[in-house]
């Protein structure tokens, strides 16, 4: 047998997978989405159909926030968890890491818990203003724990941006006259950006298709994920559930692509 | 000495620097550099060469005690960006978002410096570096030479006080060193700011220096022009670390060093049971044997272009090198005499 064909042989098990669980699932759901009763007009329902656009726009608007407040707060503390050492700071990372241990509803049910009925901030408000703050349901109580898987990957990726960081280029723009706020404006968050492409993506995808929490959250919220579970269990819209997914899948690659070309590295889709 | 030039004058009054660990990186040193003058500092990796530059530059603060003035002004408190002092960085440290130009124009841009003003200035010292082509390219874009170039003509924009250099030269390849060092040398001369030069090559230190300050163990050795370190070294480590040396241990009998291969006549030798005596090879002359005082026998001959390193053994102790010219004739074996004058022959304090 030759080198040639052994390498292809050696690659046989990953064609029959991709094949068997990915592309011909993905084909029929291709299919599926234009075989309901408007054929392929359903595709365009997604963007037609107010409900099914409102529910788009909000999980992409919920997406963006998501990644947009999750690299303000990732970078600062990045940044400051690479400069310095202290006391208890490898137990501070490890903890920052570790909602990367738990699954979407375990997120959910730490929500609740923080501002949902029985939830600490509403039994607090409750006896300073008589008053229950509750929001653990709504899109606020799902950003914030998009916000709380999310920071994780990205900090974990913002630090080891930092720590190749030539500290020389800091160094030279001081002695060019530059503030401490001039430096990081000109050649610090510069030298990040790939860094901010990278796993602003990542946070960006990973909160458009999570299910998890928004399953355990979700009563008054439409996010994509949920409507296509709703549309496929209780309504049994398969052609509809089945054009929705594509369309998720859709933004959510483009948008990868998107970051691919402008970092150059590679970019890996998670949740 | 350039006394006429520009720039500051730097002191640094019993600057020492212990970093947070523990590790004693400088003694407390003190230093004064001239108004225009070029200061190197030689030595060793781990000498605190780099350490007192950065004291100087304003990124390392020098322990309680320390000082430094420039023109007299106490600096000591004072950060980098408000010492106007211009820095060429070993890794270069060129931004890589930025083009040439602007990474030149980048101190004048943070200073306010209006726009035309700017590209004035960058077209000087594009032409003064000899980059001139090379405004648009981008860092990526460029050579190791034209970086050295650029991350110089950056530093030397600002018109800057002081001009620090840490080992600008030594991420090149030799040869390009060799041409970049003879080009530094006149810009540095053309410029006449006071600059304090990082280096641990002592060809760098001595084409480049006015005055050379070698390092060792966080403190300094010797202070000297550079014939001052070559020809009359302090002691038998600043001898063996500038250029080539033959360290001879023998004792001294009325002013004649006594040696396995015969006498030597030595200036201001006082009769010494052992003295540690510095001979540089090129001070030894080849002769015929029986005509000297010295003799030995040949041991290796390499011949090196412009000369040729012999290798003589049984006249000291330890075989002596000597740099011999080119048209010697000498082959492995061949019995030599070896004369050395007098005033070559230079006492080094014995080590305890």
């Amino acid at each position: 047998m030759s080198q040639k064909s052994f390498v292809w042989l050696c690659l046989l098990p990953l064609a029959v997978v991709t094949t068997a669980f990915f592309l011909l699932p993905m084909a029929r759901l291709v299919v599926a989405g234009a075989e309901g009763p408007h054929g392929l007009a359903g595709y365009l329902a997604i963007l037609t159909e107010g409900r099914y656009r409102a529910t788009l726009i909000n999980t992409v608007l919920l997406a963006a926030a998501t990644t947009i407040v999750t690299l303000i707060v990732a970078t600062i503390a990045g940044m400051f968890l690479q400069r310095h050492r202290f006391p208890g700071r490898a137990v501070l990372i490890a903890m920052l890491t570790f909602p990367l241990a738990f699954p979407g509803v375990v997120v959910g049910f730490m929500i609740i818990l923080l501002a949902g009925r029985q939830g600490l901030i509403g039994d607090l408000s409750n006896r300073m203003f008589g008053e229950k703050f509750v929001f653990a349901y709504s899109i606020y109580g799902l950003f914030l724990g998009y916000l709380y898987f999310s920071i994780p990957r990205v900090i974990l990726t913002i630090m080891a941006a930092v720590q190749k960081l030539d500290v020389g280029l800091e160094e030279a723009a001081r002695s060019l006259g530059a503030s401490p706020w001039a430096v990081q404006r000109d050649v610090v968050l510069p030298a990040l950006a790939p860094a901010f492409v990278a796993s602003g993506a990542i946070a960006f995808a990973t909160a458009m298709g999570a299910f998890g929490t928004a399953f355990t959250l979700a009563t008054n919220i439409d996010v994509l994920p949920m409507l296509i579970y709703t549309e496929f269990t209780l309504a049994a819209n398969f052609a509809t559930s089945a054009a929705l997914s594509v369309g998720l899948g859709l933004i959510t690659w483009f948008i990868l692509a998107l970051a691919r070309t402008f970092s150059g590295s590679a970019v890996a889709a998670a949740g | 000495m350039n006394t006429a030039g520009h720039g500051a004058a730097v002191r640094i009054e019993a600057c020492g620097k212990t970093f947070a660990d523990g590790t004693r990186a400088l003694d407390p040193a003190t230093l004064d550099i001239a108004r225009g003058e070029t200061l190197v500092l030689l030595g060793p990796s781990g000498c605190g060469k780099t350490t007192m530059l950065r004291i100087i530059a304003g990124l390392e603060l020098p322990d309680a005690g320390g000082k430094v003035l420039f023109d007299g002004k106490d600096m000591t408190s004072v950060p980098i960006e408000r010492r106007n002092v211009g820095m060429v960085f070993q890794s270069y440290a060129l931004f890589p978002n930025m083009t040439v130009a602007d990474n030149i124009a980048y101190g004048l841009k943070i200073r306010g410096v209006p726009r035309e003003e700017r590209a004035a200035r960058v077209a000087e010292l594009v032409a003064l570096t000899n980059i001139t082509g090379l405004e648009n390219r981008r860092i990526d874009q460029l050579s190791g030479g034209q970086r050295q170039r650029v991350a110089l003509a950056r530093a030397v924009a600002i018109r800057p006080g002081i001009l620090l250099l840490d080992e600008p030269l030594t991420a090149l390849d030799a040869a390009l060193r060799d041409r970049l060092r003879s080009e530094l040398n006149r810009l540095l001369r053309a410029l006449g700011i006071t600059t304090i030069y990082v280096t641990h090559d002592q060809a760098e230190a001595m084409e480049l220096g006015d005055r050379i300050v070698v390092m060792r163990k966080g403190a300094i050795a010797q202070i000297g022009t550079p014939r001052e370190v070559y020809f009359a070294p302090k002691d038998r480590f600043v001898a063996e670390f500038i250029g080539a040396a033959n360290i001879v241990e023998a004792p001294i009998e009325n002013g004649v060093l006594v040696l396995p291969g015969g006498r030597l006549p030595i200036e201001g030798g006082a009769t010494a049971a052992i003295a540690t005596v510095m001979i540089r090879p090129e001070t030894i002359r080849v002769t015929s044997a029986g005509a000297d005082a010295l003799s030995g026998v040949v041991d290796s001959v390499s011949f090196i272009g412009d000369r040729q390193r012999i290798v003589v053994s049984g006249a000291s102790s330890k075989p002596l090198n000597v740099d011999a010219p080119n048209t010697i004739q000498a082959r492995a074996g061949d019995r030599v005499g070896l004369s050395i004058a007098p005033d070559a022959l230079r006492l080094l304090p014995s080590e305890p």
